[in-house]
């Protein structure tokens, strides 16, 4: 019995952690690459569900409208780079969380005009019901989905950043960006890519977790504070580093939350137990955060 | 949330009511509506808001003989901006009725401003168990129902449904831990697993995997807003729904969960205390009627926003328009009848409700639209609450 629970808990923490990755991996490079802080990356996620639940009703093809949106995310991100963020990579950083604030605001009330406070977004009726796994374990066959998903990304990823000749740049602009642009790379073009990139990652966890989750504005904020642990315990600018860091959150989290309060109950009285367990399991991630940086300040696996 | 305050505050605003002016008519009545309008959980404020504004209109822009002025303000799902803006209503505009809030933790932000302003406060939703218990005033009404009433019929179903095994779920926070404790007031079986997920938790499939581990023939969740539409979703994906019964909460399983959830919300069972289906004449016309004007089925919350304007119009038409007695108005508050569309129902010494609690199950009806049904008898007939016996007011 608890065989199967740790299991299943196990998928889930894997299923969560390689959605984080997409959104950390992102996040992680244009921090470390460009030095800057975008708190509205979240809000690229939340643009990446809205466009897929929009263009899935629109195409009445759930595949479709996924790559559609990711396209179409990718494309806004790179005019949002290229238009705006731009200018702010000169500036601090606190200018950069002021503008990127606002700009969460103005895209949260941006599609709300557009499209209201929430879309309906549904998974394929062919994936939306549970596959055996094992005897007594049926686990949701759209989540298995979302491993395989998030393992393919994972491994493309990895391809490009460490067999491309963009990848080389990336990795280069990451190690250090001034040397980088003496040897003439094409910083700002590469800047661009490389914000669109992330859009598109975004995009695809949106897309992936909509029908799960909900589609609805402020879905990125809460999201987006995870997904900063993650790079933090990570190292900033290393996409390995986001890969294990959001693993890692993936695990801590969801096993903490059925184990955490189990094991309270083995140790102390029932009032504590239940006060005290869920309280510390939706704070174990943060506490792995803590233990991370009192032990490397500059997290597992430094880009730079 | 305690607030210790209001009982002395209702001592002196009482005393001060009694030595008000002699009362003169007006021509028309000012209303202060404050409620969610924006964000995550706007629908729910809205749905109070159409209907109340509905209900208006019906009357021609009037309510009880007197113009409607009314005025709406969001509160941002903020307790300090709802706290504002009831000050606002009470201090510069001197409002005649307070209504609207959806939430009880901005409810009671505002609340005290009402007490301490004298003005009454006629609640469309939030009815939390202190205010109905030692905290109670004079100057709230709750036009819903008690915030563990949904939950003690959901408790009592189980019960009658002779469950042995019930899975509870809630957030961590205090009407979370309330409603799971009204459940558990009512149900005779065997609590299996009592679980406090945080508050605004969007994936459970942690949860998840441990209800199947603990195979509970009943779950029974506390998750409004958008924690229950992914919990539920989450839910038919594993596949849970061919080991174990979901019982939800009226507000759980309503037209905007399933506007939200669709066709998986079939078969879903839920308690609450009116329904599109109720037959009488006022909820006809209101269901209608609403439809109507807004092109979509109305909610729980719209039914109590609509139900909170004909009391409004019940009370100034029984005072003749004399709305400057407070206490007088109040008297009348508690006594006039009007065609609620839950059917009968009186206030309770706290001014809460005492009503009926229905079963009701989700199916589709001849348009093919999923919607809720009311089944069978009441579950809990002429029922009040827990905590009446500690309020001073008689």
């Amino acid at each position: 019995m608890t065989g199967i629970l740790l299991l299943e808990q196990a998928l889930n923490g894997l299923q969560f952690g390689l959605m984080l990755f997409l959104l950390a991996s992102g996040l992680t490079l244009v921090f470390g690459i460009m030095d800057m802080i975008n708190l509205a990356h979240g809000a690229l996620y939340m643009v990446g569900a809205f466009l897929t639940a929009w263009l899935v009703q629109l195409t009445q093809s759930f595949w479709l409208g996924v790559v559609l949106a990711v396209m179409l995310t990718a494309v806004i991100g790179m005019l949002l780079e290229a238009t705006l963020l731009r200018t702010l990579y000169a500036r601090d950083h606190l200018s950069q969380v002021l503008a990127t604030f606002a700009l969460i605001l103005i895209i949260n009330e941006s599609v709300r005009m557009i499209w209201g406070s929430d879309l309906p977004l549904s998974m394929p009726k062919a994936l939306s019901g549970p596959v055996e796994l094992l005897p007594g374990l049926r686990y949701p066959s759209y989540r298995l989905v979302i491993i395989a998903v998030g393992l393919v990304i994972a491994l493309l990823l990895y391809l490009m950043v460490t067999q491309t000749r963009m990848g080389a740049w990336v990795r280069a602009g990451a190690s250090n960006r001034e040397m980088a642009m003496a040897m003439g790379i094409n910083i700002r073009r590469l800047f661009t890519g490389v914000f669109g990139i992330g859009a598109a990652l975004c995009a695809v966890a949106g897309a992936m977790l909509g029908p799960l989750l909900a589609v609805q504005v402020g879905m990125g904020e809460n999201i987006l504070i995870l997904a900063f642990v993650v790079i933090v315990i990570g190292g900033i600018g290393s996409v390995w580093g986001a890969f294990v860091g959001a693993i890692l959150v993936g695990f801590v989290d969801t096993l903490g939350r059925t184990l955490l309060p189990m094991l309270f109950r083995e140790l102390f009285s029932p009032q504590f137990a239940s006060a005290a367990g869920p309280a510390v399991a939706s704070i174990a991630v943060y506490l792995l955060m803590a233990v991370v940086l009192f032990v490397r300040p500059q997290g597992l696996f430094s880009g730079r | 949330m305690r607030f210790p305050v209001i009982k002395s505050l209702w001592t002196v605003s009482t005393l001060t009511a009694m030595a008000c002016a002699p009362a003169l008519a007006q021509d028309k009545v000012k209303i202060g509506f404050v409620s969610t309008l924006s964000g995550p959980s706007a629908a729910l404020g809205v749905d109070i808001r159409d209907a109340f504004m509905l209900a208006v209109k019906l009357n021609g822009g009037k309510l009880g003989g007197l113009t409607a002025d009314v005025s709406i303000s969001d509160d941002q799902f903020k307790p300090d901006v709802g706290k504002q803006l009831f000050e606002r209503y009470v201090k510069r505009d001197k409002v005649d009725f307070l209504t609207g809030v959806v939430f009880s933790n901005i409810m009671l932000a505002g609340l005290p401003e009402a007490v301490n302003g004298k003005t009454i406060y006629l609640s469309p939703n939030a009815a939390p168990s202190p205010i109905a218990g030692a905290q109670c005033t004079p100057y709230f009404f709750a036009v819903s129902w008690p915030n563990d009433a949904y939950h003690e019929a959901a408790g009592q179903y189980a019960t009658n449904l002779k469950v042995k095994s019930a899975y509870l779920l809630a957030p961590n926070y205090q009407a979370g831990k309330d409603s799971l404790a009204g459940f558990k007031r009512f149900f005779k079986g065997n609590v299996s697993g009592e679980v406090y997920t945080k508050l605004g938790e969007l994936d459970y499939s942690a949860e998840l995997a441990a209800i199947r581990a603990a195979k509970p023939e009943v779950v029974y969740t506390f998750l409004p807003g958008g924690m229950g539409i992914n919990f539920i979703k989450q839910f038919m994906a594993a596949g849970l729904n061919k080991d174990t019964r979901l019982i939800q909460p009226g507000f759980g399983a309503d037209q905007d969960v399933i506007r939200a959830v669709g066709n998986d919300m079939l078969g879903v069972f839920d308690t609450a205390h009116w329904g599109l289906d109720l037959p009488n004449e006022a909820n006809k016309k209101f269901v209608a009627e609403f439809e109507k004007e807004y092109k979509r089925l109305p909610t729980i919350y719209a039914a109590q926003g609509y139900d909170t304007a004909l009391l409004i119009d019940a009370a100034v038409r029984s005072a003749n328009g004399k709305i400057d007695d407070k206490e007088a108005l109040i008297k009348t508050l508690k006594t006039v009848k009007f065609n609620s569309v839950r059917g009968d129902f009186r206030f309770n010494t706290n001014q809460y409700p005492i009503q009926n609690y229905y079963l009701r199950e989700i199916v589709k009806d001849g348009q093919g639209r999923l919607i809720n049904r009311i089944v069978g008898q009441p579950l809990l007939a002429n029922h009040g609450d827990a905590y009446v016996k500690d309020c001073p007011m008689k």
